[in-house]
């Protein structure tokens, strides 16, 4: 899994039918210090996360079609939970 | 899954069993900031609505080929969306 801070959403009509009604939230990946890498993922919520917040994001096919309960989805990424805190060990 | 956008497409009358009827494009992955990333990928049309100059967004690897009529056909990227637009959260990060 990946660490992500949500930058924003993205907003789709037209889309595979497992998307409706799902939000997309856009992702920076971030680094241990939680500072974005450049790079970024769209991922399904499926926990409520918001702008500016930390996420933990799942980024594996089946993996995510199991949390979304759904044998067939072509999803790839979802965020599957809110980072309270990340320490590091010295 | 990414942003891309469609620049063109590839027609293919030769293809392997299951791909008949799909819709091949070459899609250009963007950054977040929708600029070019990377090099420019053969996407499969999941939404079988997409044209050139489209802002999508792609799902790569197996889940690809669930976006499709077919599901197990020999595909790694497909376009699951059209993007209508990106709520950017202009923070201070």
């Amino acid at each position: 899994m990946k660490i992500g801070r949500i930058a924003g959403t993205v907003v789709s009509t037209v889309c595979s039918p497992v998307y409706e009604e799902r939000k997309l939230l856009l992702c920076d990946l971030l680094d241990e210090n939680q500072r974005p890498t450049g790079d970024y993922l769209i991922a399904v919520d499926q926990v409520g996360a918001g702008p500016g917040e930390t996420v933990l994001i799942l980024d594996e096919g089946n993996s995510a079609r199991q949390i979304v309960a759904l044998a067939d989805a072509p999803i790839r990424a979802v965020v599957v939970g809110i980072v309270d805190e990340l320490e590091l060990g010295r | 899954m990414e942003l891309g956008r469609v620049v063109g497409t590839v027609v293919a009358t030769q293809k392997v069993v299951g791909l008949e009827g799909v819709k091949f494009l070459l899609v250009q992955p963007l950054s977040q900031k929708l600029r070019p990333k990377g090099d420019p990928v053969v996407a499969a049309d999941g939404v079988a609505m997409a044209g050139v100059g489209e802002l999508v967004y792609v799902v790569a690897s197996r889940e690809a080929s669930l976006a499709l009529p077919e599901t197990f056909v020999p595909v790694d990227h497909a376009i699951v969306g059209l993007v209508d637009r990106v709520d950017l959260d202009e923070g201070d990060g």
